[in-house]
């Protein structure tokens, strides 16, 4: 029986405790998150608002309940256009290596690497206005090269070993090969990395909200709850305090599930152990 | 290596034009027509056909980009629509704050990362190790401008050494402009040296494992000497890789963290272009931001040429 790694047990409860609460969020939150009550605003965390007010008197804890909504939708979209995207495109880069195909779809994968997401995010939000589906789409397209490379790099080394060989010469076909033996034998790859875009994926919607080119209001988001913080800082610190936690217990929590799953599951790796 | 760089070249200009394209189409023709794209939908028709013809935008698609990219090489970007003077003097005004902030962004990454790394490998397994590592895992999760945030309660507002945010200029003085980047430098450098420190780690990690290593040890280095005199050497490869790749990260970067302190550099620009829709700006900028990551990489790829003859034959 193999021994669960204590960084993804960690890893893997504290991102559960956001993925819940954003759940909840869908049914509970503590407050109305879209009515402005200034009679208790600014209020520190009490009895009354767990983790304090913000200037409109929303509840800190119940924005932050659905901005983890928003982050987590944002983020494992943007990891699913990477994977559904990218996984096509390496497998059949790898099966045709060395063809013109390849050589296209690599330079292609080199060129979207030229653009940083945020730079995509600011094309695409020059022409069609900031919204969280634009983010979606410019941190899904910045993963799209990053499966592309993946699946290709890890789908070569398989495709050199003596069973797809035998596969070939049972007259299967490059594509019937890709998808029954070079797919699940990167499986794993993929889930591991899919964990670190996906964190990477929280962070980037974060930063993207932060500078307003995110989601818009009146949904709540991590980064805009900072952005919306900043001016306020000096006399109402718990307001940038806790949507950052937020933000870093939730990457940290990945991270750490990506540690834990590569170590059960890329077996190069537990073999050098 | 003349034949690699050659070809490398040659990939270079192909990757910008690859690039310039797909800017040009996003920017110039997925709106339809710029113009009254840029002048909202209450612009008056006169007003609309004046800034196409000042724009150009009378000739056809491909005449229009080709016309850009020629003035582009000549350093030509077009005339901002909402400030009337050339994009080329609003980024050179402001390149020399997002460039030196980048820079030194980049030397405090890693002038952290390297020690940091070096000894969590020298100390593999033991509690310095595991603290290091730990500490890296936080530096990676924490978002730079958050970490901004704070900076600037502690050092500006509470300990007032440096100020909250603003640039003096450089004719101000040298030390206090470099004053005035101090905090977004470290802000920004704080998660890449996380991640150049464990990649360093790993690095040395890896290279401590080759035959050569066993070599030097078995001929009587102590372990130390074997780290510095063999290990570090190589171990920098994969190490470049990734501070050439850091540089891009921290001009982008850069963006995000000029809005905390309120520095007036690109990333200022391209935000009050977007607001403005003063589209020429947003093609220029963001035009040269992919040509500096795009040439860094170029760089890089050249650099280690130079250093490991193997990869000049890829």
């Amino acid at each position: 029986m193999m021994k669960i790694p204590r960084a993804l047990m960690f890893g893997g409860a504290l991102f559960a405790i956001f993925l819940v609460a954003a759940l909840i969020s869908f049914v509970w939150t503590p407050y109305d998150v879209e009515v402005l009550n200034i009679a208790s605003k600014l209020k520190t965390p009490n009895a009354e608002f767990w983790l304090g007010s913000d200037h409109f008197g929303r509840d800190i804890l119940s924005m932050l309940m659905v901005g983890a909504r928003t982050s987590i939708a944002v983020a494992i979209i943007a990891v699913g256009i990477g994977i559904v995207a990218g996984l096509p495109l390496g497998l059949a880069a790898a099966a045709n290596h060395g063809s013109w195909l390849d050589e296209f779809i690599m330079r292609g994968n080199d060129l979207v690497f030229a653009f940083p997401s945020l730079v995509i995010a600011i094309l695409i939000t020059a022409v069609f206005g900031p919204s969280a589906i634009n983010a979606i789409i410019a941190i899904g397209i910045f993963n799209i090269p990053v499966f592309a490379r993946i699946s290709r790099g890890a789908a070569l080394s398989i495709w050199t070993l003596d069973y797809i060989l035998s596969a070939r010469v049972a007259g299967k076909n490059a594509l019937r090969i890709s998808i029954e033996h070079i797919l699940p034998n990167i499986a794993n790859l993929l889930i591991v990395q899919g964990t670190i875009q996906f964190s990477l994926g929280i962070l980037a919607e974060a930063a993207l909200s932060y500078i307003g080119l995110g989601a818009q209001p009146p949904t709540p988001s991590w980064g805009r709850m900072l952005a919306d913080s900043q001016t306020m800082i000096s006399f109402a610190p718990h307001l940038a305090l806790f949507p950052g936690l937020a933000i870093v217990f939730t990457v940290l929590g990945l991270n750490l599930m990506g540690d834990g799953l590569r170590d059960i599951l890329d077996p190069k790796i537990r073999r050098a152990r | 290596m003349l034949r690699f760089a050659a070809t490398r070249l040659v990939s270079l200009v192909l990757s910008l034009l690859a690039a310039s394209i797909v800017i040009f189409a996003v920017i110039e023709v997925i709106p339809g027509d710029p113009a009254s794209f840029m002048l909202g939908l209450n612009a008056q028709e006169d007003t609309v056909a004046a800034l196409r013809e000042q724009l150009g935008l009378d000739g056809s698609v491909v005449s229009r980009y080709f016309s850009w990219v020629a003035g582009m090489v000549q350093g030509d970007f077009g005339t901002s629509y909402t400030y009337r003077v050339p994009v080329s003097e609003l980024v050179l005004a402001r390149i020399w704050i997002s460039l030196p902030l980048a820079l030194y962004a980049l030397a405090i990454s890693t002038l952290i990362a390297f020690p940091v790394g070096l000894i969590a490998a020298a100390q593999r397994g033991r509690a310095t190790d595991t603290g290091i590592m730990a500490t890296t895992q936080l530096g990676i999760a924490i978002p730079n401008f958050w970490f901004a945030m704070f900076l600037v309660v502690i050092f500006a507002i509470n300990l007032r050494w440096f100020s909250a945010g603003g640039f003096p200029g450089w004719d101000q003085g040298f030390w206090l402009s470099m004053k005035a980047l101090t905090l977004p430098a470290i802000a920004l450098a704080l998660p890449q040296a996380s991640i150049l420190a464990r990649i360093m780690r790993s690095s040395v990690l890896d290279t401590l494992d080759q035959d050569y290593i066993r070599t030097a040890r078995a001929k009587g280095l102590t372990r130390r000497q074997a780290i510095t005199r063999h290990a570090l050497r190589n171990a920098m490869i994969p190490v470049l890789t990734i501070i050439g790749m850091q540089f891009s990260f921290l001009l982008a970067g850069a963006i995000i963290i000029e809005n905390v302190f309120f520095l007036p550099g690109l990333g200022r620009l391209i935000f009050q272009g977007i607001t403005q829709r003063d589209l020429v700006v947003v093609e220029s900028v963001v035009m040269l931001l992919v040509f500096a990551v795009i040439t860094v990489t170029f760089i890089v790829d050249l650099a280690y040429a130079a250093v490991d003859p193997r990869l000049r034959r890829r």
